[in-house]
């Protein structure tokens, strides 16, 4: 630099050990996971307030505005009543099919749209990435509450759908508490290891869709899950049985629904459903973390 | 400002900045058979193409200055401000050091346009680390400071009905609620009116007052003139000169005029 004209020639220290003394800290330092977890939290109140943002910005332009929170999953529950229920008029050696099939429905439909809408959490969100300051965390699990807040709707018409086909009530239902935080932890971990992979991979998004398909068909959502082990032997059964949304929908129909077929023993699937929701939960934001630092450069 | 004590809030030490921009696609690969083309043969897709903005900055800003950065369109200026907030790496090179949290408030902040104004303030406030209630205190000051309410109740409309300049009142009367150690205003004096810049430019020195460093970026060298002493001018991502603001602004515009 040739040409800089500096008003008094600098002699000090470097500027490394002129920041040292100083107590500055570089731009753009990672800070260390509990750091990171304490900055998080003292941003719930924007991550709530970001997923309500949210909420309101893309019904706000409808007439029924949050009524739709509601409608989606009637509508989804009737178009699944009249294709299986009048049309083809399923059964698959079930007696109630129709909430089977909607159980089944309500709880991948929670995995797939926070997954979908998670792929594009950073790279949708780069206008505000790169204007304000706050864990970028903030915005998968801000996607991940949004979807559990749609769930809630969710859940309360799949139970007037249980209870309008004759599930007794009991008090197992109690279960589909802890079975529904399992599968959030589950999501927000997912969420924030398919954001991470999207801000990178844009073509993640491009095959989200297909993998979502997959997913669909290994999870028994359509089917009883009874179909696999008809069908199926050794690793290929084995996998599909350890399918952590298989896991969760299976856990809600052991739930609320009385005689259905489980894959596995209710202890093994409770087992298997804390084990996916510790690893992928705790896993995703630590992969997430590592990456702090790069999500404004695109 | 005392000349014994100055204190430094934010160091560049030879920093280079890279960003990497997705989607343009050139013009040979228009076709799925030129893309797979490009595949096989193990080409570098031009569709993520890397943009080296600035290229080894050093400077030091010390406590109650104003600087102006000056330079012309895509000389690096607003990518320097990211990096000083930490928005986006220092590639490679040395690093850039800063006191506190910079906080970067610039025409191109992305709020959420369908939201009412009110509440963006709300969000904006909670996403620069505010609590709930220093937010309810100050949500009323930042919508009378910004103006936006003189012409009618526009405060609940939703921010994509505003006129541009509305809308960069609104995210500067945000930013500029919070007490910063060091504020980066890019282009945001230019776009409102008279009457608003006159209130922003005050709100510039009551902040500066407060023992803040403040970076202007801005085209309008009547507010760089007005507001910062010190300017450094940047040219293809390379500091030209840095020094007082007549000096370096004598030495630009000759640059310019050529």
């Amino acid at each position: 630099m040739a040409q800089t004209t500096v008003v008094e020639p600098y002699t000090g220290p470097t500027p490394k050990e002129l920041a040292r003394k100083h107590g500055l800290s570089t731009a753009g330092r990672l800070p260390s996971l509990p750091e990171y977890t304490r900055l998080l939290w003292s941003y719930r109140h924007f991550i709530w307030e970001f997923a309500g943002a949210k909420v309101s910005a893309s019904l706000g332009n409808t007439r029924l505005g949050m009524i739709w929170q509601v409608l989606t999953p009637l509508f989804n529950a009737g178009v699944y009543y009249m294709i299986f229920g009048v049309l083809l008029n399923t059964k698959h050696g079930t007696d109630n099919f129709i909430a089977y099939l909607c159980a089944g429905v309500f709880i991948f439909g929670y995995t797939q749209t926070v997954v979908q809408t998670g792929v594009q959490a950073i790279s949708g969100n780069l206008g505000l990435i790169r204007a304000l300051h706050f864990p970028r965390a903030s915005l998968p699990i801000s996607i991940t509450l949004v979807e559990a807040r749609n769930m809630i709707a969710s859940m309360s018409v799949l139970i007037v759908i249980m209870l309008v086909t004759g599930e007794p009530i009991t008090w197992q239902w109690l279960l589909i508490i802890p079975a529904l935080l399992l599968q959030t932890i589950f999501n927000a971990g997912a969420a924030m290891l398919v954001s991470r992979l999207g801000s990178k991979l844009h073509d993640l998004r491009q095959l989200i869709p297909f993998i979502m398909r997959v997913w669909l068909y290994g999870s028994a959502v359509l089917y009883p899950v009874t179909q696999y082990t008809q069908h199926l032997h050794g690793w290929k059964l084995a996998v599909i049985e350890a399918n952590p949304i298989l896991v969760y929908i299976e856990l809600i129909r052991h739930a609320l629904m009385e005689n259905v077929k489980l894959a596995g023993s209710p202890v093994l699937l409770w087992t298997e459903a804390a084990i996916w929701a510790l690893v992928v939960g705790i896993g995703g934001y630590a992969y997430f973390w590592r990456g702090e630092k790069g999500y404004g450069r695109g | 400002m005392a000349d014994t004590e100055k204190i430094p809030t934010v160091i560049a030490d030879n920093a280079h900045i890279i960003y990497r921009i997705h989607g343009s696609i050139g013009p040979n690969q228009s076709s799925p058979l030129s893309s797979f083309k490009r595949l096989v043969t193990r080409q570098k897709s031009t569709a993520v193409r890397e943009v080296h903005a600035v290229k080894g900055a050093s400077f030091v800003a010390y406590k109650g200055e104003a600087i102006g950065l000056i330079g012309t369109n895509g000389s690096g200026k607003s990518t320097l401000l990211r990096a000083i907030a930490g928005l986006l790496p220092v590639e490679r090179g040395g690093a850039i050091y800063a006191a506190g949290q910079p906080s970067l408030l610039g025409v191109n902040a992305a709020l959420m346009n369908d939201l009412s104004g009110e509440r963006n303030v709300t969000l904006g406030c909670l996403a620069m680390g505010m609590t709930p209630a220093q937010v309810k205190e100050q949500v009323d000051d930042i919508i009378e400071f910004s103006g936006i309410n003189e012409r009618g109740d526009f405060s609940s409309l939703p921010m994509r009905t505003y006129s541009s300049g509305m809308s960069a009142r609104l995210r500067f009367a945000i930013a500029a609620a919070k007490k910063h150690d060091v504020l980066l205003i890019d282009e945001a004096l230019a776009t409102g009116d008279a009457k608003f810049r006159k209130r922003s430019e005050q709100r510039v020195r009551d902040l500066r007052a407060e023992a803040g460093t403040v970076f202007l970026v801005s085209h309008s060298e009547q507010s760089i003139r007005d507001t910062c002493e010190r300017s450094i001018w940047l040219e293809g991502g390379v500091i030209k000169a840095d020094g007082s603001t007549e000096d370096v602004m004598k030495e630009y515009e000759t640059f310019v005029k050529k």
